[in-house]
């Protein structure tokens, strides 16, 4: 692996795949807390169907790092029981789709048990899943779930778009109180090395990222759709100075990055992969019509995935936001 | 497996009927224990028949009754140990009287006022769970994390029939077998999930029987029979003890009283099973074998129920007592480290209400 000293950060570096960061913070999160327990289907012997547990059954034994039943209520409904007997547990979902049985757990009593002692009892566990489309799955193993996530009260909700990212805001997932639900585009789990910090790294939630600086509009973005929003922006160089604000927190959202770049630009564009209605990026329109309306020059336009099931994947690239949909988006607005 | 097969048939009991059922014998119960044990009993009776005037009077919410339920929640916490946790459905909801909570807390659950919240670490005592069934696999995470941590504790879950046809249940006890939680999974059979009767819930002979494809003993005992539950618990709980796993326990009653104070029985009961049930109730059964053995009076029962009716009233007088909660309460405790805007909002609404 190569490593290298970062002149910037003053600490050592090694280019990562994203999804070799995760397994780095799960390492590093279990040595320091002897309490961090890996549960999921399929996490021990095999490390995970895409590896990122690879290791850890080896290392921490498989007390830590359990192979769990097929049952992702029960991961997660025994997550609560965990955390109760003072575990701090980070459950895998196979993938963004295969969660949705356990949203049974996560609405009734994952946002809401330390409600329900008034703040007696904490619940510091970790969902963590690979999420999102481009990869040619058979169906449902390529949903983009964060808005049933970012809705449920008591939850907070992360997406990381780089190796770093996906290393640090897990860090800060596993150390925080509260559960977190972190979503990793799985696209990208082994599209590119990047400079991962060695040893612990922790990005905080809440705390967007100023990807890319331009000065006439904001494309507005997490997760995979960080990617092709730069992607977007190089399209349109010599067209348009566009501005990628990655927001690697959802819930809390970094209000104060997203209203100074919007400030600043004057036009949103924002990407999102999930469905459009009632989507994040709804959440972030209306913030902005709350909050930043005189400082618009332009409607606040959204490229999304369209109202309708995640599509067979001989057609699916019809359905992802794309660079000419983005690029688009930016003329139109524009234009306005 | 072979020890898992078949769940027992017949019901266990221990009371007899007074004449040609003769009453068996229980190991290591005084009469103090038989006792305390009659105490619990009366303190839930009370409790129970005492909402229900309370609603009636509109001084709780709506209510759900566990008239003839009291032999269940006492038989089976008596076979705990302190540090042991029970994980109650709503039915149970005042089980923690047995753990030393006040009166006054269950009912300001039932008002609805945050009082009625209470810290599960006070009493080895989860919250109250609404949603059916889905607090089985609670009980079995926090076994299996205390087994984890080398700790000797045991967990049991309370639920009803109904639970067992929910995916928790289904998922949890699955995973109470293969991680061998030391966890008893308490299902009372009432025979009524609201108005859904039994045969219209399972096609099971019995609900011991589901125990088997989760590869775990069943076993199947007379709800209404303090000691015989007692018992049963004891061996469920002894078992989790020396590390041989979890237990199911199917307490049979039949409910003699509406689902909750918003439900009409008439309309689907079989009137005659309730008469024959409420002529059994476990109150009366366990007085009469008290009594047998001489271990009761007349005059020490009506003592203990006096007892009994003087902390219900103080619990009501002292809920009611209480201040009524601040709104900040709505905006506290979802979260340790609350996302900025939730103090955004408590400041506009403190502004709109003229606070």
């Amino acid at each position: 692996m190569a490593r290298q000293a970062s002149p910037l950060r003053g600490c050592a570096m090694a280019e990562r795949f994203l999804v070799e960061a995760v397994n780095d913070a799960l390492r590093i999160e279990m040595e320091r807390d002897p309490m961090v327990l890996v549960m999921g289907e399929d996490v021990g012997k095999l490390g995970g169907v895409f590896r990122a547990t690879a290791g850890l059954q080896e290392r921490f034994g498989a007390d830590r790092c359990v192979d769990t039943p097929l049952a992702e209520a029960g991961i997660l409904g025994t997550a609560v029981g965990l955390c109760m007997a003072g575990w701090r547990p980070v459950c895998e979902m196979q993938y963004d789709a295969f969660s949705y049985p356990a949203l049974d757990q996560l609405i009734n009593h994952v946002g809401r048990y330390r409600w329900r002692t008034r703040g007696k009892m904490s619940f510091p566990l970790t969902i963590r899943m690979p999420y999102g489309g481009g990869v040619r799955a058979p169906e449902l193993h390529d949903d983009s779930p964060e808005t049933y996530y970012v809705h449920t009260p008591g939850v907070k909700v992360a997406i990381p778009a780089t190796p770093a990212d996906a290393k640090g805001l897990l860090a800060a997932a596993i150390r925080d109180p509260d559960p977190v639900v972190i979503l990793e585009p799985k696209l990208y789990y082994r599209a590119q090395k990047q400079d991962v910090p060695d040893g612990e790294h922790v990005v905080p939630l809440g705390e967007a990222r100023v990807a890319r600086e331009g000065s006439d509009v904001t494309l507005v973005a997490y997760g995979a759709m960080v990617p092709l929003c730069e992607r977007a922006a190089d399209a349109l160089a010599g067209e348009a100075s566009c501005e990628v604000l990655d927001l690697r927190s959802l819930k809390p959202l970094d209000e104060d990055a997203l209203l100074a770049s919007v400030g600043k630009t004057g036009r949103a564009v924002i990407v999102q992969e999930a469905p459009r209605v009632s989507g994040f990026g709804a959440e972030v329109a209306a913030v902005l019509a709350e909050k930043a309306i005189f400082d618009l020059r332009g409607p606040v336009l959204r490229v999304t995935g369209y109202d309708v099931p995640y599509p067979y994947w001989q057609i699916e690239d019809a359905y992802m936001p794309s660079v000419e949909r983005v690029a688009d988006a930016v003329r139109r607005v524009l234009a306005s | 497996m072979s020890q898992v097969l078949p769940a027992e048939g017949g019901l266990r009991r221990v009371i007899g009927d007074g004449s040609s059922a003769p009453d068996g014998e229980v190991d290591g119960l005084g009469s103090e224990e038989l006792l305390a044990l009659y105490r619990n009993l009366v303190l839930l009776r009370t409790y129970d028949e005492r909402s229900v005037v309370y609603h009636r009077q509109g001084r709780i919410g709506t209510y759900a009754i566990f008239w003839d339920h009291e032999a269940m929640q006492v038989g089976s916490t008596f076979a705990l140990e302190d540090h042991d946790w029970i994980f109650p459905s709503y039915r149970f909801s005042a089980i923690g009287l047995l753990r030393g909570m006040p009166v006054s807390t269950v009912l300001q659950w039932w008002r609805g006022h945050p009082a009625g919240w209470w810290n599960p670490e006070e009493y080895g005592v989860a919250s109250i769970c609404v949603p059916i069934g889905t607090h089985v696999p609670h009980a079995v995470g926090f076994a299996w994390g205390s087994k984890l941590k080398g700790e000797d504790r045991v967990a049991i879950a309370h639920f009803g029939d109904g639970a067992t046809s929910e995916g928790s249940f289904h998922e949890g006890a699955t995973f109470a077998g293969v991680m061998k939680a030391p966890v008893v999974l308490f299902c009372n059979n009432n025979h009524w999930a609201i108005s859904t009767p039994v045969a219209e819930q399972t096609a099971a002979p019995t609900f011991a029987d589901k125990a088997i494809g989760y590869g775990m003993p069943g076993v199947r005992v007379d709800g209404g029979d303090v000691l015989a539950v007692y018992d049963v618990t004891r061996e469920a709980v002894a078992r989790a003890r020396a590390g041989e796993g979890p237990t199911f326990i199917e307490a049979v009653t039949y409910r003699a009283a509406p689902h909750a104070t918003a439900d009409d029985p008439s309309l689907y009961v079989d009137e005659e099973r309730v008469a024959e049930a409420r002529e059994n109730e476990c109150i009366g059964r366990y007085e009469r074998y008290l009594t047998r053995l001489g271990v009761l009076t007349e005059e020490r029962a009506a003592e203990i129920k006096q007892e009994a009716l003087e902390r219900m009233r103080a619990g009501i007088a002292e809920a009611e007592a209480e201040p009524p909660a601040d709104v900040g309460l709505v905006f506290e405790h979802a979260y340790a480290e609350p996302p900025p805007g939730l103090s955004e909002d408590l400041a506009e609404l403190r502004r709109i209400l003229g606070e």
